[in-house]
């Protein structure tokens, strides 16, 4: 049962972790909490529907499973980081200089935009995602592992491996970790900031739409307005970690997974979604900037 | 011209996933045409042409006295439908007011504010249904309620800023939604609390659409000249220098912990009060009515009609509740023209419809 509750906890976990990064990103360069980030997750989700039945009805799935998913995950993810791409130059760009609040609205329009969006193209109705990855299971501690589960921790750990490696060792890594230090200065030094939000938002977007692919896979329904929930909690994931910074939503993403799929199998499922935010709100209590964020101080 | 017809393109190609070739297609000649006209519109300049106010002068007096006897005679030229939007628009201008306090006037951002509103509501509706208390009696007893959850999650939003703030307000209202959605033997989980009766004034039913619209009207206006009143207080005064600079403000002797107390149990007391109107309009309340999307709402109105003016809050409630209601023929597109005038409105206009008159200005010397 333990060993069991922290698998899935792992798994539900990874992908909190790769939707909080998309947050914690835009949030550390802009500051401006993304709501439509969550939207993302679930265009990407849908988008992975959309093209594998297009490779399934193309015979491609027939020929080579491995080539259809690869091919999936790769024209999801491109799309959604154009979405992502569109979004920042359309509704939040032209908001650089305003109030605080108002990028907040406007993500918050863009939101409410995605979610009809995909209703009215897509209908209302859960849309099934084909059952193609065989149920191979691994057993241990009486803890039963599936295939699926396994893709989803080591492909979750590997992005960020590959993120964490972007952000630290290449030049625009470097200039994404300037951009978030100090805007102004960095744009003297030379740094081109419209160019590195919109790489931010186009990693941050791809990111989602894995994320989104793999929830589709995993539980095998989707629907229109799996964004919201996803979105709230992977937020509360970044702030738990502390926003803003890359190992903290990686951190919260996992501990957030964890706490609720404990909560679900020893407490209640009813309450599954509470356990989290309680948690967010005792940890916040204790550590006002999340158990990662810089201190007081810094900022 | 070209950068635009590059971008209609782009539109068209992003959307080929969902709407298909035939969609993107159309999406891709729709654009352009309307695109067409625009420029042709613009070019032979009809509509650009400035349109000269005629210059009435009048009595802002007279105008008031003017809209008070229209909101008095509503009731007897309005169908009962658009009444009951007007109402609906009526008691979300009380929450709007009581967050406008939190959000508008002291900067707090509360993304949960229609846990409030729920405790609300649910507040009246068990004093009414299970302790048999009428509609006057409830009133005061659910909002003294909602004022001490308010004080419940001042708590921890004073030790917390800006985001940290707003997720944890985010995290209560889920929780006060799942706890309404689950509690079965008290709030009867999604079914809700039907059986709410009216409100009697010495032994007289007040039943009728038109008796709640005077109802909610006349605490819409006490709502509004209360508030106004705090707004240009001391009170008022010490939260917008919280919103403005907080270490400063709190270096010039004010109080901010006792001032963000007062402005989280204020704004609680005006969401207690519309809760408690909104059930005995109802006669039902749910936990659907409560979520995160109804806080979300209720902060557009606030942000839309202008941060920490009032005038702005009314506009932006009006105009956030009947809009939808006026698009009602086109159901499914109105909330993708809700998403999209949102950002639009943030593009153009981002400081809100209405600018608020500062303080200092208003008061003179």
């Amino acid at each position: 049962m333990f060993f069991q509750q922290i698998i899935n906890g792992l798994t539900v976990g990874g992908v909190y972790a790769l939707i909080a990064l998309g947050y914690t990103m835009v949030y550390g360069i802009l500051e401006l909490i993304n709501f439509a980030h969550g939207e993302i997750y679930m265009l990407g989700a849908y988008l992975g529907i959309i093209f594998l039945g297009i490779f399934t009805a193309m015979g491609l799935t027939q020929y080579s499973l491995f080539l259809s998913l690869l091919l999936t995950f790769i024209f999801s993810v491109t799309f959604c980081s154009a979405y992502g791409f569109t979004i920042e130059k359309l509704a939040y760009k032209p908001l650089r200089k305003a109030p605080r609040l108002s990028p907040l609205i406007s993500a918050i329009g863009v939101s409410i935009f995605l979610q009809n969006y995909v209703m009215l193209t897509q209908g209302a109705t859960d849309k099934v995602f084909p059952h193609i990855m065989e149920t191979t299971k691994i057993e241990f501690f009486n803890a039963t592992m599936t295939a699926l589960q396994v893709f989803i921790i080591v492909t979750s750990l590997l992005l960020m491996s590959l993120l964490h490696l972007y952000v630290m060792k290449t030049k625009t890594g470097k200039a994404m970790r300037a951009v978030a230090q100090d805007k102004v200065m960095a744009s003297l030094l030379g740094i081109n900031i419209d160019r590195i939000i919109s790489v931010t938002f186009i990693i941050g977007s791809g990111l989602a739409a894995v994320a989104g692919l793999m929830v589709a896979m995993y539980y095998g329904l989707v629907n229109y307005y799996i964004g919201y929930i996803a979105g709230i909690k992977a937020f509360a994931a970044a702030v738990l970690g502390g926003i803003g910074s890359i190992p903290g939503a990686i951190l919260g993403g996992f501990v957030l997974g964890i706490i609720e799929s404990m909560g679900a199998g020893y407490l209640s499922s009813e309450y599954k979604d509470a356990y989290a935010f309680v948690i967010l709100i005792i940890i916040l209590l204790i550590k006002p900037r999340g158990l990662l964020g810089k201190s007081a101080k810094d900022s | 011209m070209i950068k635009a017809l590059l971008f209609i393109l782009w539109i068209s190609f992003l959307s080929l996933p969902f709407m298909g070739i035939k969609g993107a297609l159309f999406l891709l000649f729709g654009i352009s045409f309307a695109y067409g006209i625009f420029l042709a519109v613009k070019k032979s300049s009809i509509i650009f042409k400035e349109v000269k106010m005629p210059g009435i002068s009048y009595e802002p007096r007279i105008l008031y006295i003017v809209i008070f006897i229209i909101l008095l005679a509503l009731p007897f030229g309005l169908k009962d439908y658009y009444l009951d939007v007007v109402i609906l628009a009526g008691i979300y201008i009380i929450l709007a007011l009581g967050l406008s306090v939190v959000i508008g006037f002291c900067g707090l951002l509360n993304l949960g504010f229609a846990a409030f509103y729920a405790i609300g509501a649910y507040a009246c509706a068990l004093f009414m249904t299970k302790a048999g208390l009428g509609f006057w009696g409830a009133l005061p007893l659910s909002i003294l309620i909602t004022m001490i959850s308010g004080f419940i999650l001042a708590f921890p939003a004073l030790r917390l800023h800006g985001d940290y703030l707003a997720i944890v307000t985010l995290g209560f209202g889920e929780i006060v939604h799942l706890t309404l959605n689950n509690w079965d033997s008290l709030t009867h989980g999604p079914n809700g609390i039907s059986g709410i009766t009216v409100p009697f004034i010495f032994g007289f039913a007040l039943g009728s659409l038109s008796h709640y619209y005077y109802i909610v009207l006349i605490f819409v206006l006490a709502a509004i000249f209360i508030v106004r009143r705090i707004y240009y207080s001391r009170t008022g005064r010490a939260w917008l220098a919280i919103r403005e600079d907080e270490t400063a403000a709190e270096a010039m002797g004010i109080n901010t912990t006792k001032y963000k107390f007062l402005a989280f149990a204020f704004g609680a007391f005006w969401a207690g009060l519309a809760g408690a109107l909104f059930a005995s309009k109802m006669r039902f309340v749910s936990p659907e009515s409560f979520t995160f999307m109804e806080s979300v709402f209720v902060a557009c109105m606030v942000i839309l009609g202008g941060l920490g003016s009032i005038p702005g809050v009314i506009f932006g409630s009006l105009l956030l509740v009947v809009l939808p209601e006026a698009l009602r023929e086109f159901q499914l597109y109105r909330m993708l023209a809700l998403g999209t005038g949102l950002v639009l409105m943030m593009v153009f206009r981002p400081q809100g419809l209405i600018k608020p008159k500062t303080t200092i200005n208003h008061r003179g010397h």
